[in-house]
Order: structure tokens, then C-alpha cells, then sequence
């Protein structure tokens, strides 16, 4: 398929998406739903990095935090539209991510993962040290009830915001994925030196793929003070984030476009029932024995189950 | 004629081990030379050291009339100096044909001058694969390959960069007497196409049948230098490989 068509099929599924949620009428679908569109947002910026060129990030929740606390900064300011933010956001992380990875790309394997844990610790730290954005007791975030945007309600506008932030995160994967870098990318996955001899610029492109899967992550960090119009640090840099970015990809697949958005829609949705039906606690166990069980049973996610091939990551 | 590679006074040093010293070393355009040395002479180091994977102390390697000293590995291969490894490195999670699509996609497209059209890509893959005799194995993914399979890949990919000049390590280590016949021949069979060869070898049989010129490391020095039959009726050679 081209990229146009696939493209405007993404559109229509988003469109879809958002008609029946609007169908069920129940304020709290949107606001279940916009957790799940973050996460596949966050999942799919973790696999153009840990999928793609199979470097595996452990700090996703400081490049989502840098978004949010971005937003904050400009809240307290001169608030702003969402979509500046998210732009803003994006920038913010991104830099972040070409600055880290031209620290640490020189470090392979789980001496870069856990250089990320580092840097999620050392931003954590500044951000709870820092007044202005409200240090260890948070910030509040007033939000309208409604938008000025045809007057909708606001958790439904940041729902509509994310499913259009997620349209062009899984479009961008998925262009990658078809492209020379997709190829130059998977080069650098499989093995960096025999990259280099072919002709592939390993380092120009491992930063590319740091700044790009940053810049979404900050992207999709960036409307969450608005989401949950509160934002402190231990809920900013949760765990949870950093552990499913990675827990999604890795059930859906990371070889593919469509792998983290599957892990993302059955992972999130699950989590976001037990929270309902259960209790919110059970959210990290579940992602646990989830994920051991596919690492055991589905190594290459559902979609190396389908194909049963055993192409993707085998790191 | 002038020198397509030419290594001037090339050292490197592992921590006290000193790994090559001072070694000169001029290839001419279209020459088949054969490399030789005990293990551990510092042949592997020697190759690395000119494809830009490890960096040189001393001394200076000239490229095409280009000082290579300082460019990173992938600008070495893209102005026409590539290798092949040791130890066979495919993309594992790529084709058999996908993996001679990266050194198209990154060395030939990334050159000034001719490009290979976007369309024109899987069938210069199935010609590079045609020419190893690995057409039939296009879909199948490396580890699906024999050991003998895996070595033409590798010749394959780098053939694929379009070379000047090609470093085949080892490329027939392990084979059979027919496999190494074959590999052989495709050597040959480049060198004719234009492609200047360094052979690092230790089937001596390849390496007699093949060279126009050999060469002899040993503990990191150059010890010899000449033709293939002067050279290993060397007294020095003699004594570096069957002792006093």
C-alpha cells in the first residue's frame, strides 16, 4: 500500500474511532480512551527507537514529563492552544533525545538502556527541585469546560487531539518503516559494523532515531496537565510509563508499525477496565505476567505469532 | 602507475601490545594480492585499521589519491574501499536480497554520479545474487543459509557497494576443497570485472593460485613482499611459519 492510502485509511479508522465514541455518549469512554491513545503515541515513539534500530529506552517517562512540565512552564506563562504545546513539547523532547543520544550512542546494549534510566532519574530530580513549575507538590492546571472549538467538551477535544497525534505517529513509523532509513535502521538493529561497511552513517542515524522517538514522546507528555490537571513528579515519571512503552511493543511485535498500536489498544484497554472493574494497583502486575507470558510463548509479539516467522528483533 | 591504496608508516597499539608497526604497503590499481601470517600477526587488525573500524596511531592510509586518516567507516566504503568480514555478518532480519539493498541504498546512492533508480534496486539485487549463484535464495532470511551460502552473501554484499577495492577476509576459511574452488573463481572473476582484491587467506593453495603478489605479516611487521613463489621460499617467511 502507498503512503497516501494508507494515510487516509488511518484517517477513517480515527474517524470512526472518534464517531462511536461519541455514539456511546459516556464521558468517561473519552477519557478511558485518551489513556489508550497516549499509549499507543508513547509506543510507537519507543519502537522507532527499541523496534527499529533496537536500541532499548528505559527513560520514556522523562521524555513524556519534559513534554507535560514543558506545557506547564508555558501554562503559567501564557496559556496556550494544545496543539502549540504539543509542538513545543515535541521540540523540548526531542532536543533532549538528540542531546542524549549523542551521549550515550557511543554505549550498546543494556549500558544504554540504562544510561536512559539515569537521565529519567536526573530529570526527575531537576523537575522536583525546580519552583517555578511547582517542584515536588505539582501544579494545577485549570482547564475551560468547554473549547472554543466548536464548544466541545474539553476531555473529548484532548481525546481528538491524541487520536490525531496518534494518526501521525503511527503514519510516520510506518512511512520509516517502507523507506531507506527503515532499511539503514534495521542495518544498525542487526549489526552496527557490518551497517557502517555496507555505507549506512550509523551515528547520524541512531540520533536521528533518539531526536524523532523523543520529540513524539514530549509530543504525547504534552496535553497530560490539561488531562489530568494536575501533574507532579512521581506521577509524571511513573514507572507505569516507561514499563509499558516498552511492554507494548514488545506483545504487539516491534518489527512492524501495527505492533505497538495492537499492544497499545489490548494492553491500555485491559489496564483501563481492571482499573474500573478491579483496582487501579492490579495495572502493573497485569503488565507483568503479560509480558512474561509473551516473551515466553510469543516471543516476536502477536504479529511474528501470525506471520509465524520468527523475523523482528532477536536481540 | 600511482598507488590505489598506499599505507605510509601505519602503527596501532593495544594498550603495551603493539599490534602493527610501521607497515608500508602499496596496492596498485587492479592488482590480486594475497595477504598471509601466523594468527595473531595482525592481519585482521591491519584491515580494520584501514576500513576505518579501528583507528591508527601512526602513520597515514591514501585512498584513490584521498587521505583516508579520521573518516568513519561508512564514508571509507562509499569512496569505493570495502571489505568483507571474517566471521560472516549478515542483517539477520533482513532477506538474503534485502541485505544487498542496504550498500545500494547507502554507498552506490550516496555518491556523486550514477544512482540506481528506486525501481531499478531488486533487480541489481537479483543480478548481484545471480552472479554468487544465490538467486533461487532471494526471500530466504540469512540464517536459513549454509555455511558456504553465507560467504558469498557476504562477498555479494560488498560487491553490492561497488567497490574499487575489495579486502576479503578469510572468505574462504572452513570450505570445502570445491567450495573454496568456487569462491575462488569468483574472485577471479571480480578481479576481471576490475576490482582490485586483497586476499587475506590461509588455504595456501587459494592463496598461490590467486595472487599476483604476496604479502607476509608477522608480529605486526611486514616481512616480505614480492611474487607468490620468491616469496614464500623466503628464509624469514619459512621461519615465521615452520620455526628454526
Amino acid at each position: 500500500m502507498r503512503a497516501l492510502p494508507f494515510l487516509l485509511i488511518a484517517i477513517l479508522v480515527a474517524a470512526a474511532t472518534f464517531g462511536t465514541a461519541r455514539l456511546i455518549g459516556n464521558s468517561y469512554v473519552f477519557f478511558a480512551g485518551y489513556v489508550v491513545l497516549q499509549y499507543i503515541v508513547l509506543a510507537t515513539a519507543w519502537n522507532i527507537l527499541g523496534g527499529y534500530t533496537g536500541y532499548v529506552n528505559f527513560g520514556t517517562a522523562a521524555f513524556l514529563a519534559l513534554g507535560a512540565y514543558s506545557s506547564v512552564v508555558i501554562h503559567k506563562l501564557m496559556p496556550m492552544p494544545i496543539p502549540v504545546l504539543i509542538v513545543v513539547g515535541g521540540l523540548v523532547s526531542g532536543i533532549v533525545g538528540l542531546g542524549m543520544g549523542y551521549l550515550t550512542l557511543r554505549l550498546r546494549g543494556s549500558f544504554f538502556s540504562i544510561a536512559t534510566l539515569a537521565l529519567s532519574v536526573v530529570v526527575q530530580t531537576l523537575i522536583i527541585n525546580w519552583d517555578f513549575v511547582g517542584g515536588s507538590r505539582g501544579a494545577y492546571i485549570v482547564r475551560p469546560r468547554t473549547t472554543p472549538l466548536l464548544g466541545m467538551d474539553y476531555v473529548q477535544y484532548l481525546f481528538l487531539v491524541m487520536l490525531t497525534l496518534a494518526v501521525i505517529a503511527v503514519f510516520t513509523a510506518r512511512c520509516i518503516e517502507r523507506s531507506r532509513l527503515g532499511y539503514g535502521f534495521a542495518a544498525i538493529r542487526d549489526d552496527e559494523a557490518a551497517a557502517e561497511a555496507s555505507g549506512v552513517p550509523t551515528l547520524r542515524l541512531k540520533l536521528l532515531a533518539t531526536t524523532l522517538s523523543g520529540a513524539f514522546m514530549g509530543m504525547a507528555g504534552a496535553p497530560l496537565p490539561y488531562y489530568v490537571t494536575y501533574i507532579d513528579p512521581s506521577s509524571g515519571f511513573s514507572l507505569a510509563y516507561a514499563v509499558n512503552a516498552i511492554a507494548m511493543p514488545l506483545i504487539g511485535g516491534t518489527a512492524s508499525w501495527l505492533g505497538p498500536v495492537i499492544g497499545a489498544v489490548l494492553l491500555g484497554t485491559l489496564q483501563q477496565v481492571t482499573t474500573v472493574t478491579i483496582s487501579s494497583a492490579l495495572n502493573l502486575l497485569i503488565v507483568g505476567v503479560v509480558l512474561v507470558a509473551f516473551v515466553i510463548v510469543a516471543p516476536n509479539g502477536l504479529i511474528g505469532l501470525v506471520r509465524g516467522t520468527g523475523r523482528g528483533m532477536r536481540r | 602507475m600511482n598507488a590505489l591504496l598506499s599505507v605510509q608508516g601505519l602503527g596501532k597499539r593495544f594498550g603495551g601490545f603493539v599490534a602493527l608497526d610501521a607497515i608500508e604497503l602499496d596496492i596498485l590499481p587492479g592488482e590480486r594480492v594475497g595477504l598471509i601470517g601466523p594468527n595473531g600477526s595482525g592481519k585482521s587488525t591491519l584491515v580494520n585499521c584501514l576500513s576505518g573500524t579501528l583507528r591508527n596511531e601512526t602513520g597515514s592510509v591514501q585512498f584513490d589519491g584521498r587521505q583516508m586518516n579520521g573518516l568513519p567507516a561508512h564514508r571509507r566504503t562509499r569512496l569505493g574501499f570495502a571489505r568483507s568480514f571474517q566471521l560472516p555478518r549478515p542483517f539477520n532480519s533482513l532477506t538474503v536480497a534485502e541485505n544487498l539493498r542496504i550498500p545500494i541504498e547507502y554507498t552506490v546512492n550516496a555518491r556523486d554520479g550514477a544512482r540506481v533508480p528506486a525501481a531499478e534496486i531488486a533487480g541489481r539485487c537479483a543480478q548481484l545474487l545471480a552472479m554468487v549463484g544465490l538467486a533461487e535464495k532471494r526471500d530466504k532470511l540469512p540464517r536459513d543459509l549454509t555455511q558456504i551460502e553465507m560467504r558469498k552473501l557476504e562477498l555479494a554484499r560488498a560487491m553490492a557497494s561497488e567497490p574499487k577495492l575489495l579486502i576479503a577476509d578469510e572468505a574462504m576459511a572452513g570450505l570445502s576443497h570445491a567450495e573454496v574452488d568456487d569462491i575462488l573463481a569468483l574472485l577471479l572473476r571480480m578481479n576481471a570485472d576490475g576490482v582490485t582484491i586483497v586476499m587475506i587467506e590461509h588455504i595456501m593453495r587459494a592463496v598461490m593460485q590467486f595472487s599476483q603478489r604476496l604479502v607476509v605479516l608477522v608480529a605486526g611487521r611486514k616481512i616480505a613482499d614480492g611474487t607468490p613463489e620468491d616469496t614464500v621460499r623466503n628464509p624469514e617467511v619459512v621461519r615465521a611459519y615452520l620455526g628454526e
